[in-house]
């Protein structure tokens, strides 16, 4: 694949919860390599799309990766066709070890000495997960949890990653050395599918944005484009 | 006086960190459990015991496995069991030739456990399209319809019971099975397939998106925890030599539960230790004649409030764990300083 081919192409994505429709027909598509960020507010709809992609929540519409449809493969087909997940809320399990949590996330994958290799990188990115590798997940701080929801996603080696508010309850300071450690993860060539609310971030390291309201998607461009307009500045931004 | 506890304790981990404990501790086991019985060195009564709490100890900890490990709530155990005892009984008493059924016991026993796991797998792909208080449903429904079919099924006695079994269940074989079950559960807990049971239970949505297949892992952690219970139904029905469908309702279900919740959750030990407790104190307390089926409840209220997770909850002695999870963490480290110290 060619650093330009789509990797995910989603096309008229509708969910609806009973009546109440979440998603109004979205089109968007991410490409090899690049970070695209699905920014907007509480209730836009950002979540349920990539729930969606996830496979957690029936939709209608079409979603492609690479050119295989998604829609009727179970979630953990779809962590298999490669695309990783850090859930909503980091979903750590508490009661498991560190070095447990990140086991998990190579499940069903048999070669031992590459599951080796990956636990080096993920503590190589994140020391102090191998500092605290014997520690009960739910015993660590919400910083170092979120160290775990993405190195975790990462030892699934999918080839793009999706990511729901992983700055959601961090301090600023570890909001940052988060989406570092992102832009560090696409440098090494995975591409990221990302949720955020915290739009500054967000687009600040991503190729490109897409701006939901409810339900749909109102404004997209380039990460620069979108920090630099107007209407973006004033309701996502803070002036 | 301190010193001396603390070096008898160094002695008793060094004592069981020993890679020969557990199979040496097995082997006394069997010798002894084979001896106590041939040349009576037990009283048949004490013997009795025993053998009741080692097929409780196969209940628990094979009932642990979906409410404690999993984290689901079966309330239908019971039903199980009489599934392996009618089965057992049926083959030992109507189907194998009178002489060989000394010989063919383990073969019934091993019989009742996979009807019972057969069974087991007809309930669950149903049951597991529900969830928590849904599948609690479901299991109950279940227990309840095995009860009440055998007691139609004129076959096999209906309500007045199923008897003419040998008792062919012997204090060698009850701890064969109990070690072979615990052992076998055990190993399916620490393996790859174990931490996916685990993480069923504590998120089973980021359990799914960490690519763990958890509709295949219920199916099967369901399917051996039945083939379990089948082979203690087997057990009790050759002990008992009389069996009837009263015996296996939701009351039984019941014991079993507070066997697995005393003993603790997500446990092993705590099963071990929940079934003989629960068992060997009903007989201590049987003089006070119905008052016990007050003191036990009560007894626990009592622990539920001081200790909700029961008495090993979560927790495992460190003898139990599987010696190779311990080798592997130890090679990882061991490597890990040397690379530290070359670099």
């Amino acid at each position: 694949m060619s650093r330009t081919d789509v990797l995910l192409r989603v096309d008229d994505l509708t969910v609806s919860y009973g009546n109440i429709r979440a998603l109004k027909g979205i089109s968007f598509d991410v490409r090899d390599g690049e970070i695209v960020t699905l920014i907007g507010a509480n209730g836009a709809g950002k979540s349920s799309a990539l729930r969606a992609v996830s496979g957690l929540i029936p939709f209608s519409g079409r979603i492609l990766y690479g050119d295989r449809d998604l829609s009727r493969i179970p979630p953990d087909g779809i962590v298999r066709l490669g695309i990783a997940q850090v859930p909503e809320g980091r979903g750590i399990f508490g009661n498991l070890t560190v070095f447990e949590n990140l086991r998990l996330a190579t499940w069903q994958r048999k070669n031992k000495a590459e599951v080796a290799k990956d636990f080096e990188r993920v503590f190589g990115l994140f020391p102090r997960l191998n500092e605290r590798k014997d520690q009960m997940g739910g015993t660590l701080s919400g910083g170092e949890q979120q160290m775990l929801a993405v190195g975790r996603a990462l030892m699934s080696r999918g080839q793009m990653m999706l990511l729901d508010e992983p700055s959601m309850g961090l301090a600023p300071v570890l909001v940052r050395d988060i989406f570092h450690t992102l832009a560090e993860i696409n440098q090494a060539g995975t591409t990221i599918l990302l949720v955020e609310q915290n739009a500054y971030m967000a687009l600040h390291i991503a190729s490109r944005g897409c701006v939901l309201e409810t339900g749909s998607i109102v404004l997209s461009g380039t990460g620069r484009e979108l920090l630099g307009n107007p209407r973006i500045k004033e309701a996502y931004l803070g002036g | 006086m301190s010193t001396v506890l603390k070096s008898a304790g160094r002695g008793w981990r060094e004592i069981t960190g020993n890679r020969a404990f557990m199979p040496s501790l097995i082997v006394a086991g069997f010798v002894f459990s084979f001896a106590a019985a041939q040349f009576e060195l037990l009283d048949p009564y004490v013997q009795l015991i025993l053998m009741y709490v080692g097929i409780n100890i196969i209940l628990a900890s094979s009932l642990n496995l979906i409410n404690g490990y999993m984290g689901e709530f079966s309330v239908g155990h019971a039903g199980f069991m009489a599934v392996g005892a009618y089965t057992a009984s049926i083959l030992t008493v109507s189907v194998f030739p009178g002489g060989a059924t000394f010989l063919l016991f383990p073969l019934a026993v091993l019989a009742g456990g996979l009807v019972s796991a057969l069974v087991g797998l007809v309930v669950a792909v149903p049951s597991f399209k529900t969830r928590g208080d849904y599948l609690a449903i479901v299991t109950l429904a279940f227990n309840m319809i095995i009860k009440s079919l055998i007691e139609n099924l004129e076959a096999v006695g209906g309500p007045r019971g199923f008897l003419g079994m040998e008792k062919l269940t012997t204090l060698p074989w009850v701890f064969f099975w109990t070690v072979l079950s615990v052992w076998i559960i055990r190993n399916l807990v620490y393996s790859n397939f174990g931490r996916g049971v685990l993480s069923i239970r504590e998120d089973e949505i980021a359990s799914d998106l960490m690519s763990v297949n958890t509709r295949h892992v219920k199916l099967i952690a369901f399917v051996v925890s039945s083939f379990f219970a089948g082979i203690a139904g087997a057990l009790f029905a050759h002990l008992l030599q009389y069996i009837n469908p009263r015996m296996f309702d939701i009351l039984k279900s019941t014991d079993i539960l507070i066997m697995v919740y005393l003993g603790g959750i997500g446990s092993i030990a705590g099963s071990i230790i929940g079934a003989t407790i629960f068992t060997v104190l009903l007989e201590i307390l049987r003089p006070m004649g119905l008052w016990r089926m007050v003191l036990m409840p009560l007894l626990l209220v009592i622990l539920m409030i001081f200790r909700p997770r029961g008495i090993m909850g979560l927790r495992e002695f460190r003898w139990f764990v599987p010696l190779h999870d311990f080798l592997a963490v130890r090679l990882w480290r061991r490597k890990k300083e040397a690379a530290d110290a070359s670099s």
